[in-house]
């Protein structure tokens, strides 16, 4: 993608207002595994928070958390303010209707590890469904955002190819084009290049640099400790379902104060 | 043998004299170009087996054409004199018209008791489950008396709130004619299957799928139709048509309640001429042939609607590939290309 196409998009995504993100005390079990111990994390409008940590310490789930993919046990999050999935309700939380957290998620974008694009939709088709199903643009509209988004993440003249056609590392940025597609304030990526080949890896990462450039709040967990260094400005350790350490990058990844952050380091750099 | 007769065009063709040597090269392997070229052609290995198995396959099916034309206990002429009949094409009508019915309320009955059993509602799982178990488990001719019987077990159908009042009553002698009860016994029968089919199908659809779909917000009505059902129509549809085939022969069955389809006409008829019951089940049989064929003609074009997305490129369809066969070679193959490359792009 050229800088002048990513300039003139951002334009278009300066409408999209960038949002705040709190996690609260927030607890998780699967069955006796306590996977969320108490996790609490601030990510500002328009910053990017990458969380790192082994396998298994609760990386996707806090994720998966935020949009209400997950419901919490005990805690809450709050995007831009609001508290997701659930309302104070006489000092107590109680769970939204489905209605009310399906709203919520149009201002939550997500990207998941593996795509999860729809097969029998085309590329095109597959950024353009949700808007036009929500009710948020009418078709032509909505196919014309689509255009100007997969130009965006580089995929000019693909509008019509399904995903089968297409290779990892392109059907991971449809993917980012798709949820970039309701305007959301904020995009979480679940290990957006853990299933790409290595010289795939690349051209997704350079559309997410792009993406933090333009001011979209990002929460990116990722196991890609040198993009976290360029990239984040809050990088977050986690481990058995506690955040050891936050900050940033210059503290937490290259002088790490925690020993278990120093030993996944030395494992992963 | 074949090997030996092929050996002195091979020898040649690899000979040193290229003069009068490669000729003969193309006439035996079929193609021009530097001798040096032939002597590395490969050349496919004999099959001798394949042949004799080919060879008795075509004599046992010609037996058993000539067998079929020429016996006359088939009575050909008789065959020809029924099948067109009026009567034979109004059962050939009820057949139909039982099994379009039938199917479309099968079909829905089957999608709601799937989408029951799928539901996380345990009340919804257990009465789907329990509809199933006991549909699947009755014979249909048994619930096709059953039905036939019904007005005589209960003499009026009421609609309202159960031991309290009702709102609305229906006498059952009005309301179930025998097609009445040849669709409705049907119908219940094949939605227990159906649901079998369909939520086996929406199984099949990855998790992922209706993850990103709650993750964008799509109402769950809005995911079930345009996201989860194209996905699992793939993996419903030849189960279904499976279903559907057995549905059309099982209609056969409303004779046993007085509906006079292709078979009961057929039954009907033989009884009256009974030197014709040979001929009169041929009819059948063929009328059920030509229908099932229909049906499986429009299986492959559907299950190809469906394949969208799911294949890099779409095979191209027996019509195209007949049309390619016939313009030779060359141009069939830039047909198989471009049906490949518009199939791969639509």
């Amino acid at each position: 993608m050229s800088t002048a196409e990513a300039a003139e998009a951002g334009v278009v995504d300066a409408a999209a207002e960038a949002a705040g993100i709190e996690v609260r005390g927030a607890h998780k079990w699967f069955g006796a595994r306590h996977v969320l111990d108490g996790v609490s994390l601030t990510v500002r409008p328009g910053e990017v928070a990458v969380v790192i940590g082994p396998s298994g310490s609760g990386k996707s789930t806090l994720l998966r958390a935020v949009n209400h993919l997950e419901k919490l046990d005990a805690g809450q999050v709050l995007v831009n303010g609001e508290p997701v999935g659930v309302r104070p309700h006489r000092g107590r939380l109680k769970e939204l209707t489905e209605r009310a957290i399906l709203r919520q998620r149009r201002r939550i974008g997500f990207v998941f590890q593996n795509f999860n694009l729809f097969p029998h939709l085309t590329a095109l088709e597959n950024v353009a469904a949700a808007p036009v199903a929500n009710g948020l643009l009418d078709r032509a509209a909505a196919e014309e955002r689509a255009r100007e988004l997969l130009a965006r993440v580089g995929l000019a003249g693909r509008e019509d190819a399904y995903p089968r056609q297409l290779s990892g590392g392109q059907q991971q940025r449809v993917a980012i084009a798709r949820a970039l597609a309701q305007n959301p304030g904020v995009i979480l990526l679940d290990e957006p290049t853990s299933a790409l080949d290595p010289e795939l890896v690349g051209e997704v990462l350079g559309v997410l640099k792009d993406l933090a450039a333009s001011g979209t709040t990002l929460i990116i967990v990722t196991h890609e400790v040198g993009f976290a260094r360029e990239v984040a400005d809050t990088v977050v350790f986690l481990d058995g379902g506690r955040v050891l350490e936050q900050g940033p990058p210059s503290q937490v990844i290259d002088a790490p104060a925690h020993p278990r952050t120093r030993e996944f380091l030395a494992r992963v750099l | 043998m074949s090997d030996l007769t092929e050996l002195p065009a091979l020898a040649g063709s690899s000979g040193t004299q290229p003069g009068e040597a490669s000729g003969a090269a193309v006439g035996a392997v079929g193609a021009a170009g530097a001798p040096g070229e032939d002597a590395q052609r490969v050349v496919p290995l004999r099959r001798p087996g394949r042949w004799i198995a080919t060879a008795v396959v075509l004599v046992v099916a010609a037996q058993l054409v000539h067998g079929l034309a020429t016996n006359p206990f088939y009575q050909w002429g008789r065959f020809g004199y029924w099948f067109l009949r009026p009567v034979v094409l109004q059962g050939l009508l009820v057949t139909l018209e039982v099994t379009a019915l039938s199917a479309v309320l099968g079909l829905a009955g089957g999608i709601v008791l799937a989408l029951m059993r799928l539901s996380r509602n345990w009340i919804l799982q257990s009465t789907s489950w329990l509809y199933i178990w006991v549909f699947r488990s009755v014979p249909l001719i048994v619930l096709l008396l059953f039905l036939y019987n019904f007005s005589a077990l209960y003499r009026t159908l009421s609609l309202g709130v159960p031991f309290g009042p009702s709102f609305a009553s229906f006498s059952e002698t009005k309301l179930a004619g025998d097609l009445v009860i040849a669709v409705v016994g049907i119908g219940l029968n094949e939605a227990a299957f159906a649901a079998e089919v369909v939520r086996a199908g929406v199984l099949s659809v990855d998790q992922g799928q209706h993850e990103a779909a709650a993750a964008l917000g799509l109402p769950r009505g809005y995911r079930f139709r345009r996201i989860v059902l194209p996905q699992a129509l793939r993996a419903i549809v030849p189960a279904y048509v499976n279903q559907l085939i057995g549905l059309i022969k099982s209609t056969s069955l409303v004779y046993y309640v007085s509906l006079l389809d292709l078979f009961g006409e057929v039954e009907t008829m033989g009884s009256s001429y009974s030197g014709d019951i040979v001929p009169l089940l041929l009819v059948a049989t063929v009328w059920y042939l030509v229908l099932i064929s229909l049906v499986s003609v429009a299986q492959y074009y559907v299950e190809r609607h469906y394949a969208r997305g799911a294949l890099r490129a779409l095979p191209p369809t027996p019509l195209q590939r007949l049309r390619a066969g016939l313009r030779g070679g060359a141009a069939g193959a830039r047909v198989r290309l471009r049906a490949a490359r518009t199939g791969g792009t639509r």
